[in-house]
């Protein structure tokens, strides 16, 4: 069977390394640069990274357990 | 040189030469009209063209300015995109309803007057309907009803705003409108149907993924954003706006999360990009529309990929769901690649397109000190990240191997695909060009290191969150089901009320029915045989019921008697039909009202 691209998890290894070499780069990078903010708090270390962080798993945990049981049918709910 | 025509009008006519045309001259056809339209287009000068004289009103057909020309630009660019996407489509009426719908767009975003514009409105509603039915599915057939229902009511919401704004103002002329009175409601709702305003938006996900693979790309892209243009034009700085907007952003991304149908995820996605727009449009700074109209730009090319990318699954596969797809990178890689430049570029990744867009938004509503709205709009760029950044390309390309093996899209939705690849990452590295076109003189610098870095930071610990959320095996897994949303209320509303209409109401018409049309009017058919006779009869009646017990065989008697001889000889000789009858009654209600309307 050919074998794709993904399917080596050297491959998957070094996707993922680059990832976390641009994030943890991303995180430094904010103490050589000039911050030009309009609200106080985007001055706090790591702001930005910490919203992304706690927002995407609020989303994610709200979806699943509030959102999903108040609105999930069986597929041919509609049956139209 | 010819003088430059209408846009609409070239679109609309063009459309009917095409069933007459097979092959490669369809083709050639197909790809040289919005060519011929963009050369009509830029040729056309500023200011008025086009006014005719129609009844008592002055229309006004073209009228042509800096806003209505940058949607020009663009709604030109993406037909041409989406017909060379579409030339493999053999149908004619399906070609026919795309361009007509171009067109219509075209027409509201040149209309100088209401009426006009309300004409291509309803024109854009039909044609985008017959989109939706061609793919002759049992659901397409039902959501496109339901979807031109939908717009029909939306309509008439405008129409009526503009019916009661012209005898309020005695102008029909377009502009700046602004929310006073009934009128400017009733016309801001019809746009806002449209542009799916929260609790007005269910037709978008509910009709959207049910459209051909090919007349997806049509319809996120035009009927939404002319909604935006002519928003934009008649309430920019309407402070409601910023809230619609804002909501508009986050709540489209919590169904996106659970939703299996890709497409479907894409419509959630579409309303909340329209929500950066409307936010933009209710700031009313300078700065705020401009971001509006880039990302309006902006969003009609990297959506068109995404649509387009996933259209060519369809196309390939047959199979659009989550759950079906996987691992389709193997077959078509060049597809997933399109699909991640896409995805990238509506996440708002520095250097693709959608960054140089969406800053200026958020950035205005800070300069504003709009703190809740500033929360809103960063936190919904989260979730876009999620559906449209991660979920749209990792399930259909990568997850886990559905085993499906195909071929790599055609050439001409490869070669289509291409080239709006190529201009979302064009315009996120030269946003310059795009801000040449801009309505407003743009003083906003997109690549500062505070908002490459901030922007970065956001996006990638959101995907280390998705990363560790996948691995703690927390993150919701794909289901095949139907989520609900607000069209529940008129899809099993509808129900329910056939439903009573069969069962209680049909029983209750039917009482109806025998007293109005079967017992009243026989009385009164009897009753004008003689109503002298009639009323001694009624009186002799009523006697009996007060009498005293001696005299009622006597009465009785009577009554028998004149019953019997009835009608006997009537002073009018005249019998009254049914139907004359009702119409007298009627004629008589309308004299009332007319005589008494006065002292009201």
């Amino acid at each position: 069977m050919k074998r794709y691209f993904f399917d080596s998890p050297k491959n998957v290894k070094i996707f993922f390394a680059v990832f976390y070499l641009f994030l943890v780069f991303s995180l430094i990078a904010e103490f050589f640069i000039h911050k030009h903010i309009y609200f106080p708090w985007e001055n706090y270390p790591f702001f930005y990274a910490s919203f992304g962080f706690v927002a995407f798993v609020f989303l994610i945990m709200v979806s699943k357990h509030i959102l999903r049981p108040l609105v999930k049918r069986r597929e041919d709910y509609y049956s139209d | 040189m010819i003088s430059p025509i209408p846009p609409a009008i070239l679109f609309i006519f063009g459309a009917f030469v095409i069933p007459f045309l097979r092959g490669k001259a369809l083709s050639i056809y197909l790809l040289s009209l919005p060519v011929l339209g963009f050369i009509n287009f830029i040729n056309l000068p500023e200011g008025v063209h086009y006014s005719i004289n129609f009844l008592e009103y002055k229309l006004i057909v073209v009228k042509v300015d800096k806003i209505s020309i940058f949607f020009g630009y663009i709604y030109h660019i993406i037909t041409f995109i989406a017909l060379l996407y579409s030339l493999h489509v053999k149908e004619p009426a399906q070609h026919i309803a795309s361009i007509v719908y171009s067109g219509a767009a075209l027409g509201v975003v040149f209309a100088g007057d209401l009426f006009t514009l309300f004409i291509f409105w309803e024109m854009m509603a039909f044609s985008a309907f017959y989109l939706i039915w061609a793919s002759r599915t049992k659901e397409s057939y039902t959501a496109g009803l339901r979807y031109l229902l939908v717009h029909i009511v939306g309509g008439l919401f405008l129409l009526f705003g503009v019916v009661i704004r012209y005898f309020e103002t005695g102008s029909l002329s377009f502009g700046y409108i602004g929310l006073d009175g009934l009128s400017s409601w009733l016309i801001f709702l019809g746009f806002g149907i449209n542009c799916a305003f929260p609790g007005l938006h269910a037709w978008l996900p509910d009709a959207y993924p049910k459209t051909t693979p090919t007349g997806g790309v049509f319809m996120w892209t035009f009927t939404t954003k002319t909604a935006i243009y002519v928003l934009a034009r008649a309430f920019p700085g309407e402070e409601i706006l910023i809230w619609i907007g804002a909501i508009m952003t986050v709540f489209p991304i919590f169904f996106a999360v659970i939703e299996n149908d890709l497409r479907k995820v894409l419509s959630y996605s579409l309303i909340n990009q329209l929500g950066y727009m409307v936010t933009g449009i209710g700031i009313g700074t300078q700065l705020s529309l401009n971001g509006t109209f880039s990302h309006v730009f902006c969003h009609i090319l990297y959506k068109a990929l995404l649509v387009m990318s996933m259209g060519a699954v369809i196309y390939r596969t047959g199979k659009i769901k989550c759950t079906d797809l996987g691992g389709l990178y193997k077959s078509m890689p060049l597809t997933a690649l399109f699909c991640i430049i896409g995805a990238a570029s509506i996440s708002a990744f520095p250097l693709f397109s959608g960054f140089v867009s969406k800053s200026m938004v958020v950035e205005a509503s800070a300069i504003e000190g709009l703190v809740p709205i500033w929360f809103m709009l960063t936190f919904a760029s989260v979730g876009v990240l999620e559906h449209a950044g991660i979920k749209v390309p990792y399930y259909a390309f990568f997850a886990h191997d559905s085993g499906i093996r195909t071929k790599e899209s055609p050439l001409h939705m490869l070669i289509a695909m291409g080239i709006t690849a190529f201009l979302c990452i064009f315009i996120g590295v030269m946003p310059s060009f795009l801000y040449s076109l801009l309505p407003y003189p743009v003083n906003f610098e997109p690549y500062t290191a505070s908002h490459i870095v901030s922007t970065t930071q956001l996006l990638l610990a959101g995907i280390l969150a998705y990363v560790l959320l996948m691995k703690a095996g927390v993150f919701p897994e794909e289901m095949r089901a139907t989520n609900l949303d607000l069209d529940w209320f008129y899809r099993k509303g509808a129900q329910a009320f056939v439903w009573f209409i069969n069962n209680p109401g049909s029983h209750i018409m039917q009482r109806l029915n025998t007293i109005f049309f079967i017992k009243i009017p026989n009385f009164l058919g009897w009753f004008t045989k003689n109503p002298l006779l009639a009323v001694k009869i009624l009186i002799d009646s009523i006697i009996l019921v007060f009498s005293i017990p001696e005299k009622r065989e006597k009465i009785k008697a009577r009554l028998r008697a004149e019953k019997l001889k009835y009608p006997g000889d009537p002073l009018l000789p005249i019998s009254v039909g049914v139907l004359v009858l009702w119409s007298i009654f009627f004629l008589l209600l309308y004299l009332i009202i007319y005589y008494t309307r006065g002292y009201m």
